[in-house]
């Protein structure tokens, strides 16, 4: 779960994280009441989980409450790259004399924690790895002994951080690795790192994700997913317990186990075809729950196709075929369905599809007829709504 | 010969008094797997279908000879049982359980990694099948029958159907292996190449990768280095949009990490064909074998 920058300083504060005091606001007057509270500059941020904001306008400082209006009036309900602003963050803005950047990441090639110094701040770390090597220090903590301040000395020395605030700084990188560990996060990223002239370290920025595995250790944590960015079809899907995600193109996709799902999606774009969603049905999925992934790709208005493509091991292929006559009785569907079924109980499948006898449901035999197939159906559909 | 599981193993299974755990153990069993043991705490002294249950690993490699573990636990209890099963002296641990938090992958991992001995597949994972000797896991064992390719695979489904396309053109399997799509698998492609490499049963590996990490990547460099048989290759999710989980919690294109084709390319940059469909892998795995 990728958190908004606000949420995660929130995280952050329970480790005591230095940072600036703020709030968020979902309205222009909560803006006002805000800035009132933390007093001038005042910065407000749009929170959306995408970067640039500051080039979309949607970082702006403001000295006085009228300009903390203005400023809120124009970003909240703006569109930065497709995600709406909901929300706004404002904070005090603090003077700024040398900007770092610090992270703490899950390293799956390491197998192991990598924390990251630079002195670098506010760019991103591919450029600054590209452009600033130098600046840029990294190594990898012993999960299985905990970051040691000899490591955040080592960092700091490494990166060129100013004598002054090594202390400071070391601290800070203690402190989100404890972060790191105590929330079961896979990355927190403070970019930048800001020292004040009263050399204070402070996270003037905030990136989180934590492991959606690890939510039954953290029940505080389950309210910090933000349900407003969430797509509908998506938010249809996760409250039937699917694994869904919705795709740009026009071709439904049902499907079990990741790996076949994944694949799947390629064999249609191999076949011409652009899938509108991913959906695992799962090991082992029952008719109800088939039926139940059936209405939400069908859902999606953009979907002129379906294509099932199962292989049966735990999951039954006659519980796939009853599944997709139960919607189909139930939802009534314009679009048509290709269905491709192979292993456990295939044949009965196949016989309880073609007793049904379910006008444009197109049984195919492999995964590659039935991608043809389907890219086929989906652009004649495209033909005839077309004006 | 078979790597992993065989006719020697000797299974013990964490997890056998839970429904889904007694269901696959059972299913197991059927299969010809001499499942010896099962460990709940707290049930000691019952059976299963008269399979022994004892509180803890140690009385059951005490009174069985275990050799072999399944972890079948919930999420939240795997990591300890995984770890349980290592301090008891079992050396082939198989992981099912899906959803373990990433931080307990990485303990495990790093506690494990000081002793060589030990090998835990998973977690994640639908387990290893030898066809014809043993399947530890959920692996439909109807669809393979013995012989001489090798697959190892991050996906249980894929995997079903690259063997039963192998099995249509007439080839078997010596052993079946599902590393899992989690983060931080126990064994990666590299680890289970390895044996296939030393199995001399095995003629041809397959191996199954998707998108996220950089296993596949290693396993190139290690099978240009180190591999004498002919490998084919495939990967999922290379149409994958990035920053987004497909399914699996390891499989997400992260940045510029991750992404399909750059693990095609260095695979087949080390000699690896590579098959851009699950048919064309089969096709592939035919045509070396001279089907």
């Amino acid at each position: 779960m990728d958190l908004l920058e606000y949420k995660g300083k929130q995280v952050l504060a329970r480790h005591d994280v230095p940072q600036d005091p703020g709030g968020v606001a979902t309205t222009v007057d909560d803006a006002v009441e805000i800035a009132r509270d933390v007093g001038f500059p005042t910065i407000l941020k749009a929170q959306v989980k995408i970067g640039g904001r500051g080039k979309a306008g949607g970082i702006k400082i403001a000295n006085s409450l009228d300009e903390v209006r203005e400023h809120a009036t124009n970003i909240l309900g703006m569109d930065i790259r497709g995600h709406t602003v909901h929300e706004l963050w404002l904070q005090r803005a603090s003077e700024i004399e040398l900007e770092y950047y610090a992270a703490v990441v899950f390293d799956r090639a390491a197998k192991a924690p990598l924390v990251m110094l630079s002195t670098q701040g506010g760019m991103e770390i591919e450029q600054v790895a590209a452009e600033h090597p130098d600046a840029l220090a990294t190594l990898h903590v012993d999960p299985l002994v905990g970051f040691q301040p000899f490591q955040a000395r080592r960092l700091a020395y490494e990166a060129g951080v100013a004598e002054d605030v090594i202390r400071p700084v070391g601290a800070m990188l203690a402190t989100l690795y404890k972060a790191f560990v105590a929330e079961d996060a896979t990355l927190v990223e403070i970019n930048p790192l800001v020292i004040t002239p009263q050399r204070e370290v402070l996270a003037l920025d905030a990136k989180v994700t934590l492991d959606d595995n690890a939510m039954f250790r953290h029940p505080d944590n389950a309210g910090l997913d933000d349900s407003s960015e969430a797509d509908p079809q998506e938010a249809m899907a996760r409250q039937r317990g699917l694994t869904y995600v919705k795709l740009d193109g026009d071709i439904g996709i049902f499907g079990n186990g990741a790996g076949l799902v994944m694949s799947t999606l390629d064999v249609v774009a191999h076949a011409g075809g652009a899938p509108a969603n991913f959906l695992d049905a799962g090991g082992g999925a029952k008719a109800e729950a088939i039926a139940a992934s059936v209405e939400v790709i069908l859902s999606n208005p953009n979907v002129k196709a379906v294509l099932f493509n199962v292989f049966g091991g735990i999951t039954r292929c006659d519980e796939v075929a009853r599944g997709i006559i139960e919607a189909y009785e139930i939802l009534k569907p314009t679009v048509p369905f290709v269905v491709r079924l192979d292993g456990t109980n295939d044949v009965e499948a196949r016989r309880l599809l073609a007793d049904a006898n379910l006008p444009h449901v197109y049984p195919e035999a492999t995964m590659d007829s039935a991608a043809a197939r389907v890219v086929e159906l989906a652009r004649s559909a495209e033909g005839a709504s077309a004006p | 010969m078979s790597i992993l599981v065989g006719e020697d193993t000797r299974l013990a299974v964490a997890g056998l008094t839970g429904r889904e755990g007694s269901y696959h153990a059972m299913n197991n069993r059927r299969y010809g797997t001499n499942v010896v043991a099962g460990i709940t705490p707290g049930k000691g002294g019952q059976d299963v279908e008269d399979v022994p249950v004892f509180n803890t690993f140690r009385e059951a490699v005490a009174a069985t000879d275990a050799n072999t573990a399944m972890i079948f636990v919930p999420p939240r209890s795997a990591a300890d049982s995984i770890l349980e099963a290592d301090d008891a002296g079992i050396a082939t641990i198989i992981a099912i359980t899906e959803g373990i938090p990433a931080h307990d992958e990485l303990m495990v991992f790093n506690v494990l990694k000081h002793n060589p001995d030990v090998r835990l597949v998973g977690p994640n994972c639908p387990g290893v099948l030898s066809p014809g000797k043993a399947n530890v896991g959920i692996i439909p064992a109807a669809f393979f029958k013995p012989g001489n390719v090798g697959v190892v695979s991050r996906s249980g489904t894929l995997t079903y159907q690259i063997g039963n396309e192998l099995a249509q053109s007439g080839f078997g399997n010596s052993t079946i292996v599902g590393i899992g799509g989690d983060p931080v698998p126990g064994s990666s492609f590299v680890d289970i190449i390895a044996l296939f490499e030393a199995d001399p049963e095995t003629e041809l590996i397959v191996m199954s990768g998707e998108i996220g990490g950089s296993a596949e990547e290693e396993a190139a460099e290690y099978i240009a280095e180190h591999v004498s048989k002919p490998v084919v290759g495939y990967v999922a999710g290379l149409t994958a949009p990035p920053g987004k989980t497909m399914g699996h919690a390891g499989a997400i294109v992260s940045g510029s990490s991750g992404g399909g084709q750059a693990k095609i390319d260095a695979l087949e940059a080390v000699g690896v064909r590579v098959g851009r469909t699950p048919t064309q892998v089969a096709q592939i795995a035919v045509e070396i074998l001279g089907g």
